[in-house]
């Protein structure tokens, strides 16, 4: 069994919200990746959580940049730690509306030029910072501050557009899950090249539940298969044990749905649909797992 | 060595010489040639730099951002829509104190689409706490280039620099150069405030109105104290290589009764016309701004002042000659000409002089009132 170190690299007195996914995810991911580490952080949650300059609540060096910019920063920041005979991790931490919306191009390049960094997007599928305006990332049927009505598309398919970069490691995970987080992260940055990792990141205030159902909604989100926690090494896909046993058996997805406000009095026909989506999504994976794709 | 290039290979060769770790690059015409050039020599090993082929300009100055700060030289090029493309990060290198070079090459922006020469997209530039420096001849492209390393990464200075020269009427045009080896010229970098694991902190965080209006503050005492570190670095060039620079090249200027401003190579072409004046027995004299920012202080009084600008600000003016007019008192005579890549010679600037009328901006060549 991993030993997971005691050190926090994230001190306490963060702005945080009470019950933050995206911190609790963090702790972890900065646990596994030990002191000599460096985050690109665009615009997003996290950029307000470090706190307020000259103070910083996090114990390692953060460059917070522009909304967009965050891949390519690291490109640039990776390329001259290496030149410099450096092994410094490199690791951006974006939420979704900085990966899948407006960082998607700078992410997309840096994948393709093969930079050495771990991308880490923490989804809480919508712009959360600036109050859950609706992202790419936001699920179907979601309300949010500009869908309040529910989201009529579904979620944008962030997975398959880095998986068709063949970076040799991608994996997705949930800040329920720290054990696995953490693992992933120490897989990750033991690779060399461009590597991921997609964190669902459940969000208090803005998927309407209480805040000491963080851990329980993640979990919701994986054992009703809503969130599927797998990895690709090398293309090669592993469904993690917990979605293993979603699959076996899953719960009715009406309970992760009715335990958050954003989705309430949503029309049984789109859950239908998103059951149907949830179930192609996870039928693809299995056949990927088994090599019949 | 005395060679033949076009202004674009003379920035790529002075690169070559200033050697950054970290060299993003995007293509966009017309200075592609520069970051061709510098593949090329990075290519055969005569450079040492990492390649980024970045997927836009925005990216460009992002990686730029990323690696300067780790304490690396970088550099990058650019023109017209990428400058504005990377806009915001242009502002952000500045901010973030991070001593980046770049070259732009001047050139209009649409729509229509148009690659020829002006200066509206780096003059657009102006506040964005970037020093600018604009060149006249392919020499003078190398030369600045050069000097833009020392002035950046002075810990007086800290910040980022652009060398503009304009689009293919230096970018493209070939002229004699001495190629200088630079030597120890250019000291090593030493970023004081470098990302350091060992010493962790937040860079760029949230701050507050206090500290940053304390930021914004730093970085205009520094643009004023840079004006004195050009002049060093200027002095220091011209000990070492014979090759004499200022924040304004004055030409003739001693008892002239009037004085031609601009900016690149139209204030080269003003130069003749002032030889064509003098013959004319018009005591006439220029004065080519080669720094916008920091902005020279211009001795004009006296004197009747015709600034043309190749650039616009819409319902302003022409940006050098209301900067003129805000800075020295004078009245100027304003031409707008050559936008757009629009031909302007010494014989037209020599007119620009004969009907001057103090307080008139005139479109060169736009047959109605304005």
């Amino acid at each position: 069994m991993t030993e997971i170190p005691r050190e926090d690299y994230i001190l306490k007195c963060t702005s945080a919200c009470a019950g933050c996914g995206d911190t609790l995810a963090l702790r972890y991911v900065l646990k596994a990746a030990g002191p000599d580490t460096v985050l690109v952080v665009p615009a997003c949650c996290t950029s307000v959580i470090q706190g307020i300059y000259p103070h910083t609540a996090f114990n390692v060096p953060v460059y917070n940049v522009a909304f967009a910019a965050a891949a390519a920063c690291a490109s640039g920041m990776s390329a001259a730690l290496r030149a410099a005979g450096k092994k410094t991790n490199v690791i951006v931490y974006a939420g979704d509306g900085g990966t899948v919306d407006i960082g998607i191009q700078a992410l997309s390049g840096a994948l393709e030029r093969g930079t050495d960094f771990l991308y880490i997007c923490y989804d809480n599928e919508a712009y959360g910072n600036t109050g859950m305006q609706r992202s790419g990332a936001t699920p179907l049927g979601a309300r949010t501050t500009t869908t309040p009505e529910g989201k009529l598309q579904p979620k944008k398919d962030l997975d398959a557009i880095v998986a068709a970069h063949r970076p040799p490691y991608m994996a997705t995970a949930c800040s329920a899950y720290p054990k696995d987080l953490f693992q992933k992260v120490q897989k990750a940055l033991s690779t060399r090249g461009p590597t991921f990792i997609h964190i669902l990141s459940p969000c208090p205030p803005g998927w309407r539940f209480p805040s000491e159902k963080t851990v329980e909604i993640g979990k919701l989100a994986v054992r009703t298969g809503m969130w599927i926690l797998y990895e690709r090494e090398q293309g090669k896909v592993t469904i993690n044990g917990p979605s293993r046993a979603a699959m076996v058996k899953p719960l009715p997805v009406e309970e992760y749905l009715s335990a958050q406000g954003r989705f309430k009095g949503i029309a049984p026909e789109t859950v239908a649909r998103m059951k149907d989506e949830a179930m192609a999504v996870a039928q693809r994976l299995q056949r990927e797992e088994e090599g019949v794709c | 060595m005395l060679t033949v290039a076009t202004g674009n290979k003379a920035v790529a060769a002075a690169v070559k010489e200033a050697a950054p770790a970290v060299v993003a690059a995007y293509p966009i015409t017309p200075q592609t040639e520069i970051v061709e050039q510098i593949a090329e020599y990075v290519a055969a090993k005569e450079l040492k730099s990492q390649y980024i082929p970045v997927e836009s300009e925005h990216s460009a100055m992002a990686a730029c951002i990323g690696a300067s700060v780790t304490g690396a030289r970088t550099f990058t090029a650019t023109s017209s829509h990428g400058l504005h493309y990377m806009h915001e990060m242009v502002n952000w290198a500045a901010g973030a104190r991070l001593p980046i070079v770049m070259a732009n090459v001047n050139r209009a922006l649409g729509p229509g689409w148009n690659i020829w020469a002006e200066h509206t997209d780096a003059f657009q530039e102006r506040d964005t706490g970037w020093l600018q420096v604009y060149v006249g001849s392919v020499q003078e492209a190398y030369d600045a280039v050069l000097m833009a390393f020392c002035i950046a990464e002075d810990e007086r200075v800290l910040l980022p620099v652009m060398v503009n020269l304009d689009g293919f009427l230096l970018s493209h045009t070939m002229q004699p150069f001495d190629v200088t080896p630079v030597g120890d010229f250019i000291p090593p970098l030493h970023l004081p405030h470098a990302i350091d694991p060992a010493n962790p902190g937040g860079y760029g965080t949230l701050t507050g109105p206090d500290n940053y209006f304390a930021l914004r503050w730093d970085i205009e005492r520094s643009m004023r104290d840079a004006v004195s570190v050009i002049r060093e670095t200027q002095e220091r060039f011209f000990q070492r290589f014979g090759r004499r620079y200022d924040m304004v090249e004055e030409y003739r200027c001693e008892d002239a009764d009037v004085v031609v401003v601009a900016v690149g190579t139209l204030g080269r072409e003003a130069e003749v016309a002032v030889d064509l004046l003098r013959e004319e027995g018009v005591r006439a004299g220029s004065m080519r701004i080669r720094w916008l920012r920091p902005f020279p202080r211009l001795d004009l009084s006296g004197r009747d002042v015709v600034v043309i600008d190749r650039d616009y600000s819409f319902g302003f003016g022409g940006i050098l000659a209301r900067s003129i007019a805000a800075t020295t008192g004078v009245n100027p005579t304003s031409v707008i000409a050559g936008l757009g890549g629009q031909e302007v010679t010494y014989e037209d600037i020599a007119g620009f002089v004969r009907d001057r009328e103090p307080g008139k901006e005139t479109w060169f060549g736009v047959t109605n009132d304005v």
